[in-house]
């Protein structure tokens, strides 16, 4: 990122040295002002996850009358919230652990498909020379714009009709059930992933040492063996960012779930289940609250662990459409 | 019922299929793509030889390797992208001028009817009070912290504080506040953090969530509390960017705190200050978890991605939907651009 130069006027000079006591004061009380401010942001921005980690852990009885602010002068420690709301028998309790299972069935190959299928694409658009390159890479680029809500009522008609064109069938209804259906997630989330991942990873393989790229070609080397052997292991970084942006996308995705994997519980992830809980049991704290907190352990270890390359990713690109 | 793993196999056994899936369609591309020039390469290396030997004029290299390649390369994610996404959307605009069941043209009548029903012109009044706070707030008290921690001790673990939530779902953030908002009848313990505090106050504690137009904005807290760490990122990085030297010719000069900021800092981040607002601005028009868990759009804070999804696969209008979504596309298409203009100006200055 560039930056302007700025030009201090003369005013600012003028202010003179801020060696005087009343300078050092001053300056040490903006410290501490913004050390205060600082806290206080934390503050606010932690509370609130934390009341709800500290309520998961409280009896139903103690969440649904008193504030989890008591339990620090009252703490009964539980974990019967988590049991009941991942393995509970009755179906009012959540029965997360398949829901669990469903987002990590989503997820997955939802992850896997567009890194593949867009690092190809990139590399063509970088190194390959054809005719057309640029706008193919600008059309790319800008399908970005479309928001996905454009796509869904289309899409949902094409997985469930199939296509046809003057009375010939193209293809055929995918007419899928069950478990099958999570076939559809992955297509949907594979396709309004593309150009996002393709602008990504384009921004890094375009920027790879052409020196490196013609030696390869000279020694003989064809494209699939260049990407294979040299392309690949360079952009690990880039594969990485895109790779968690894309897993913490879908993991915590409730439009495209609910649209293409349904309510049900052979399907669903763990986001429908739970939107679908604080409508209908929205004061059943003691599921909400552990609930939640099962949809979110996994992306914040994910995101703790891995937060460097994710930042890379924010960085490099922040259109994401 | 029981949790049974049996009944978890089923699911096991796709995701597997999914992955060999996967591993076929990608590994059969780049075995293909390696296979076949290789047998290119034998057949002319033995027309060469069979030229050579019969004294023929030796065949021309042929040229469309290159392009053969690149069609390949690109072949699955062109073919997604058409299927998934230009077809659907160019469909989306069809349907938008066609009634609910997809069967007659009726003109404008889905976007007249967007801008007279007096309920969706309120979705579009919500949804430019989110536009308009969201990004603003979020970059506000993410330049403010970015600001704040710069250089502080603990810095890395302050910013982490702040940028969680990007990591939890919005139907999880949106649960969180939920319970920050909850009320329980006059008299009784309050368990909601908001209404203690009222209540500690001496205030009355009231049903957060239901009162317009308070509830739109107590939901836009809860996209600023996801959002003000990405702005926080975004913007400590430039900070960081900032020459050295320039901070302390300044420094040297005497300037305070204050004047640092507005004169050397806000000029320089400017190009990721309005990276930050255009992209948040883009989010938040497309925001509907947060109001579908919160309130599913009831109590007058639907926004136009909810009532999309309303409109569409709850009522089966799929013609209101879609007008629905393609103002929604309108909308973006002048930020994107300018953002596009943007990134393109920075990479050439």
């Amino acid at each position: 990122m560039t930056t302007a130069t700025p030009t201090l006027p003369a005013g600012a000079q003028a202010t003179g040295k801020t060696s005087t006591t009343a300078g050092r004061v001053r300056k040490r009380l903006n410290t501490r002002i913004a050390t205060l401010i600082s806290i206080v942001i934390a503050v606010l921005w932690t509370i609130p996850t934390f009341g709800l980690l500290v309520s998961s852990v409280r009896p139903e009885d103690q969440i649904k009358s008193t504030g989890w602010w008591t339990f620090f002068s009252d703490p009964q420690f539980t974990l019967d919230n988590y049991q009941e709301v991942l393995f509970g028998g009755s179906s009012s309790s959540g029965q997360l652990a398949g829901y669990f299972i469903n987002s990590l069935a989503i997820t997955i190959p939802s992850v896997l498909f567009p890194l593949a299928f867009a690092s190809l694409a990139a590399y063509a658009l970088a190194w390959i020379n054809f005719k057309g390159r640029d706008w193919m890479y600008i059309a790319i680029f800008a399908l970005q714009i479309v928001p996905l809500q454009m796509a869904l009522v289309p899409l949902l008609k094409f997985f469930s009709t199939g296509v046809s064109l003057g009375g010939i069938t193209i293809m055929p209804a995918w007419d899928l059930v069950d478990e099958q259906k999570f076939a559809q997630v992955w297509f949907a989330h594979t396709c309004f992933a593309l150009p996002f991942a393709v602008f990504l990873l384009h921004n890094f393989i375009s920027q790879l040492p052409k020196d490196l790229m013609e030696a390869a070609r000279v020694d003989g080397a064809t494209h699939p063996k260049i990407f294979r052997t040299i392309v690949l292991p360079l952009i690990t970084p880039a594969i990485a960012a895109f790779g968690i942006f894309q897993f913490l996308w879908v993991w915590n995705d409730l439009l495209v779930a609910l649209i293409f994997a349904g309510g049900s519980n052979e399907t669903a992830p763990l986001t429908v289940r739970l939107a679908e809980m604080a409508g209908t049991r929205g004061n059943e704290w003691q599921r909400l609250t552990a609930g939640a907190f099962v949809s979110m352990v996994v992306p914040l270890i994910v995101f703790l662990s891995l937060q460097r390359y994710f930042v890379r990713g924010l960085l490099a690109g922040s259109v994401k459409g | 019922m029981e949790f049974d793993f049996a009944e978890e196999q089923p699911k096991l056994l796709m995701l597997m299929y999914g992955l060999i899936a996967f591993v076929a369609v990608v590994g059969g591309l780049l075995v293909l793509l390696d296979a076949v020039p290789s047998w290119f390469a034998r057949r002319r290396e033995a027309q060469l030889v069979a030229a050579s030997a019969s004294g023929a004029p030796l065949p021309r290299r042929p040229k469309q390797r290159e392009g053969m390649f690149a069609f390949f390369f690109l072949l699955p994610a062109v073919l997604l992208l058409l299927i998934g996404l230009v077809v659907p959307a160019i469909r989306t605009t069809l349907l938008s001028f066609m009634d609910g069941g997809s069967q007659n043209w009726v003109g404008l009548r889905n976007y007249t009817w967007m801008f007279s029903e007096d309920s969706i012109v309120r979705v579009l009044i919500n949804t430019l009070v989110w536009v308009l706070l969201v990004p603003l707030v979020a970059t506000a008290f993410g330049l403010l912290y970015a600001v704040m921690v710069d250089k502080a001790r603990f810095e890395s673990v302050a910013k982490s504080l702040i940028f969680m939530p990007m990591a939890i779902s919005f139907v999880g953030a949106a649960i969180i506040w939920k319970f920050v908002y909850a009320y329980r009848g006059d008299g009784q313990e309050q368990i909601g953090l908001l209404n203690q505090i009222v209540a500690s106050f001496g205030g009355e504690p009231k049903q957060w969530l239901l009162d317009s137009p308070l509830n739109t904005l107590l939901l836009i807290v809860i996209m600023v509390w996801i959002q003000a760490g990405f702005a926080m990122v975004v913007l400590s990085a430039a900070i960081k960017a900032i020459p050295a030297d320039i901070v302390e010719a300044a420094r040297l000069d005497g300037v305070t705190p204050w004047q640092m900021f507005w004169q050397i800092t806000m000029p320089s981040i400017r190009p990721a200050l309005i990276v930050v607002v255009v992209t948040l601005s883009i989010a938040t028009l497309k925001v509907f978890d947060i109001v579908r868990t919160a309130t599913n759009g009831n109590y007058d804070t639907s926004v136009i991605a909810n009532e999309m999804y309303n409109q569409a696969f709850r009522y089966g209008q799929n013609g209101q939907g879609s007008a629905l979504a393609v103002f929604l596309f309108v909308l973006v298409i002048p930020l994107v651009i300018y953002q596009i203009r943007n990134l393109r100006q920075q990479r050439e200055g």
